[in-house]
Parts: structure tokens; sequence; C-alpha cells
């Protein structure tokens, strides 16, 4: 079956939804191409408000919309929601409490050789440091798809993050568990814990299948849900396993590597590493070649999994 | 409440309590909240479908404070409208007070948290566009400062209004002149601020901002056209209503000491018996 983005997946589940429920109203900057929104747009034109290359507007609309009774989906590139309206995210919607789900797309390095204006590295620790809202990252299309319709009825500020390309999928279109605030365990194993979330959790799952074959056991946990943040999976693992690997496509600088480590630090501190993108602006590349470059693909991970085990 | 005398009187009581509590608190944004009170009472003593009983009725009028740091007129207001017990007011800025400085939804009647400026507008947006969705009579309408209209997210909404015919949508500028740094025009300049509006697509309307005759008037005004959002342009007077705050930037957040509370409190006093 051919793979789709999970941003794809994402407006073809929220049509569904919508369809059904003519509250659900998705926002969009310019956006509705990148964002797959066209088919949406046309089929419910009185559902879907275009505000223009204007994303600090656009998420101000919303919380309006949304003290008016609507759920609204802002949908716009991740780099731009989470830095140029991070002031309308912090008061209009965290701080206001209004039922807003802030849908960035192409996130992280999707938009590769466009340089650091289209990356957006810093949400989750700017995300994180924001009280009331939650912080979501799916693993692939069939996470995205149960995500949206969990979304759909849940009451609160929300901010989502996913990519622009297709990503091998670890889930299936029979199995794909959701729960916020509930890591799931993809892999059985003692021997380390590598906790990944969003588009790194398919190239940690097949890191540990690299390890497996090299008699390391990984236990790879999908952090789909950053805030709340599943602290009894990590202090399970860090107790059962004795190492933790942390994989994120975002700085290595406050995101989840960085929650990891804060968690273990006053509770127990076993040997840790945080892979994630160097405090720089990136060299050139599609997000493959960023990948490799800054050790975020399979490979690298089992690499650096056999070397926090040799310390 | 229906006459002019009424409303004017209102707007000195208010602008009494007001002062009270910024001189308990020992903080406060003074020039502006006097700027704005005639504003404020115009609002929701007369023109305002509201109920304080039922703060969530679904077919009120809506009310943003974009220049948040106002919140000591507004709060004013809403208690002395029913909100919330007038006592309370004497907790502004206190320990664990409800009533922080800029509006806080948890503040009966408060619809928005706000004090980010700029941000009034685009929300107010989202609102008249979902009143029309949902066939809401309701009217929304958004307070800005002058010295806010700097904000470029204040024109990404003015093109949004215009762009979806948001006649439901009310905004008001209290066009005082005056900014924390100095006058506006030297800050940074606004005129002319009339084609400005009107360029973006907007009805406006001027009117003397401290004129409750006047100020009736522009938002009957404003009320009455169809098709266009609707910009109403209220010249005030920084610190309007005591003599020595009056037009003095020093008073953006000036706190009154006992001696010029006292004094301020005898001149209101006196607009009272002549209003009487």
């Amino acid at each position: 079956m051919k793979k789709i983005p999970c941003r794809k997946s994402f407006t073809e589940t929220l049509l569904d939804l919508a369809k059904k429920d003519e509250k659900i109203i998705a926002l969009a900057s310019d956006s509705r191409g990148s964002v797959t929104l066209n088919e949406y747009a046309d089929t419910l034109p009185d559902q879907f408000v275009e505000c223009g290359i204007a994303e600090q507007n656009e998420v101000g609309i919303a919380a309006g919309l949304a003290e008016m009774g609507f759920k609204p989906f802002v949908c716009a590139p991740a780099c731009f929601l989470s830095t140029r309206s991070l002031e309308q995210v912090k008061v209009d919607v965290a701080y206001s409490n209004t039922n807003v789900k802030i849908i960035g797309i192409s996130g992280g390095v999707s938009y590769g050789a466009l340089g650091m204006s289209h990356h957006s590295l810093q949400d989750i620790a700017v995300m994180r440091a924001i009280p009331g809202i939650t912080i979501l990252l799916p693993a692939d299309e069939y996470q995205t798809r149960e995500m949206t319709k969990e979304l759909a009825n849940f009451d609160g500020p929300v901010y989502v993050r996913m990519g622009r390309g297709a990503v091998d999928n670890v889930y299936s279109d029979d199995f794909a568990p959701f729960e916020i605030g509930r890591a799931n365990v993809l892999t059985q194993g003692n021997d380390i814990a590598i906790v990944a979330t969003g588009e790194t959790v398919p190239q940690a799952f097949n890191a540990s299948k690299i390890l497996s074959k090299e008699g390391i056991n990984a236990r790879v946990l999908d952090f789909h849900t950053i805030k709340p943040f599943d602290k009894e999976a990590i202090l399970k693992a860090a107790d059962e396993c004795g190492a933790i690997l942390t994989v994120e496509e975002h700085s290595k600088f406050g995101g989840l590597g960085e929650a990891v480590a804060h968690l273990l630090i006053e509770n127990n501190p076993v040997p840790m590493k945080i892979i994630g993108f160097a405090d720089e602006a990136l060299v050139s590349g599609n997000s493959s070649e960023l990948f490799e470059y800054y050790g975020l693909d399979s490979h690298s991970i089992a690499c650096a999994a056999k070397e926090l085990l040799r310390k | 409440m229906n006459t002019i005398k009424e409303l004017e009187i209102k707007a000195v009581e208010i602008r009494k309590i007001m002062l009270q509590m910024i001189h308990d608190a020992g903080a406060g944004h003074t020039g502006g909240s006097l700027s704005s009170v005639d504003i404020l009472v115009s609002l929701f003593y007369n023109k305002m479908k509201h109920d304080a009983n039922n703060p969530n009725w679904d077919e009120r009028d809506r009310f943003l404070l974009s220049k948040g740091h106002s919140v000591e007129g507004y709060y004013s207001v809403l208690a002395d409208s029913g909100y919330f017990p007038k006592e309370d007011l004497s907790t502004f800025s206190k320990f664990k007070s409800e009533l922080i400085g800029h509006p806080n939804k948890n503040v009966p009647g408060v619809e928005m948290n706000t004090g980010s400026l700029g941000h009034g507008l685009p929300i107010g947006v989202g609102m008249a566009l979902g009143a029309k969705k949902l066939g809401n009579p309701c009217t929304i309408y958004v307070l800005m400062g002058d010295g806010e209209l700097a904000e470029g997210s204040i024109w990404e909404a003015a093109m949004a209004a215009s762009n979806y015919k948001l006649d439901n949508l009310i905004a008001i500028i209290d066009r005082n002149g005056l900014q924390i740094s100095g006058c506006t025009e030297d800050v940074m300049s606004l005129e002319n601020l009339k084609e400005k509006w009107a360029a973006f697509g907007w009805d406006t309307v001027e009117v003397d901002g401290n004129n409750m005759q006047s100020l009736i008037e522009g938002l009957d005004i404003a009320k009455k056209r169809k098709g266009k959002p609707q910009m109403i342009i209220a010249k005030t007077i920084k610190g309007k209503g005591v003599s020595f705050m009056e037009n003095v930037p020093t008073w953006h957040h000036g706190v009154p000491s006992k001696e010029e509370l006292e004094q301020a409190l005898k001149e209101l006093d006196n607009s009272l018996k002549e209003l009487m």
C-alpha cells in the first residue's frame, strides 16, 4: 500500500470528521496546498477560513472562533506558527485556554534545503515552557489518523507537529494506539531504551532492528505526547533498561531529551544521550541528508546506542 | 440607562471608583483608563446587550479590551454593573487576586485574557466571523489604544475584517494622542488615521470620545451601517476628568498619592454637583 504523509492523513481524517461536525473549522494562511487542505476547502467552504499570509491573525481569529463555540484547527507550516505567532499561541490560546488546535505541518527539517527560516527546531522547547498547552508529534500516518479523531473531541489548547514527506509506518491500519499523555512501547527490550518522538520514531524503530541483529534488545518508546509528559514510562525504562537514548527532530536544547534528562536527574540518573540537531544554522540538504549528517538516521541511532552501552 | 445625563454621571462615578482602586493597589494605568471611561460607560450602560446575571448568555454583545492596560476602568464598570462584588476591587493587583493588572477571563464579564497589544482585533474578527456563521445577532466591540496601532497584527486583522465584510464588528480607537514615551505623532505617526482605515475597507466615524452625546451618536451610526466593519475614532484626552492628570504622559501609569487622590476626588465631586 502506498504510504501517505502525516499531513495528508490529518486532512483526510479532518474532512471526514468535519462532515459530521459542523463546529470543526480549518484555518489556513495561504497554506491550503502545502497542508493538503484543497479537498477540504472545496468540500466544506463554510468550515474553512482563509487568513492570507498572516499567521498571527490566523491564530487570533481561531481563538475568537473558539470562543463562539467552534473547534478551530489552525493549519500552517510549523516554522511560522511556532515563532511568528508564538505570542498569540501563548496569550490567545494557552493563557486564555481557548479550544484551538495549532497544527504545524512540514515541521522539523522537512523543508530541508530551504534553510533555517523554514526549519522548526525550537517548537517543542518554546511550547513546553508555556503552561496549559498539550504537545503532540505523531509518528506515522496511522497514528496521525487516530490522533486527529481524538483531537476533535479534546477540549483545550494543543500544538501538533508533523512532517512533510511520507515516513515508514510503524503502525498499521488496524493497530495504531493513541492516548494523549501515554507513551507507546513499540519493542520490548531491557538492554537500552530508545525514546523517540514524531517522525524520528520510525528511525528509532529501524535502529532497534539493527541492534537486535547484534544481540542488543532495545526498548523503543514512542513519545507522541511531549506534554503532559509520561513520567512513568521513562522511570520504568530507566529502572529496567539502565540507559536511555533520546531522539528528536529538534534542537538538542529544550526538547524531548532535556525533558527526559530533567526527570532522570531528579529521580534515577542512569546514563543517557540526547540525539537532536546541533545548535547551528544547518548545512544545506534534504531532510534525509540532514538526518544522516546530524546523526538522526537509524544507523547513527544504532551506533549511538552501542556507544552509550559501552560507557 | 438611557439619558445622556445619567451616563455622564455614571462616568464620573466610575472615575472615582477607579482612582481609589489604583491608589489602593499602588499600581495601575491611570491616564489611558481615564481617557476611555466614557467609551466604556456608553457601551456597558447603554449600547451593549449584556446581562451580569447571565454572563455567558449566547447572544450577548462581546467586548474585548485590546488595550488591556486600561483594565482599571473595565473592572470598575464590570463590578458596578453587577458582574462581581464592588468590594473585590480593593484586591486589584494584590497577592493571589483574580483582578490581575490586565484583563483576566476568570473575572466574570471578561471575555478574553489580553495585555499584549495588537491581539484584540484578530480575536474580534474571529468572534464576528463565528457569529455570522452561527446567525448569532450579537455585535463584537473591540477597544484599542492609539499607540497600539503600530502593531502589525492589527492591520492583518483590518484586512481580514473587510475581506469578510464583518459589519457586526465595531472597533473603537481611544485616540488620546499620547503613549508612554510621548505624543503618538512623535513616537510613530498614525495620521491620517481615518484615511488609513478607509483604505483598508472600513467605514469610519470620528467622535469626541469624552462627550457622551457624540459617542452615542457615533455608535448609533456604526450600528446602522451595513456591509463593512466599523471604526470609531474617539478623540479623547488622556487623564480626562482630573485637571492635573490631563494630557500629561507620565500619568500613563502614574499612581496618585493620598493627597493627589483627595484632590482628584474633590474635582470629580465638583463635576458631579455640576451635573446634578
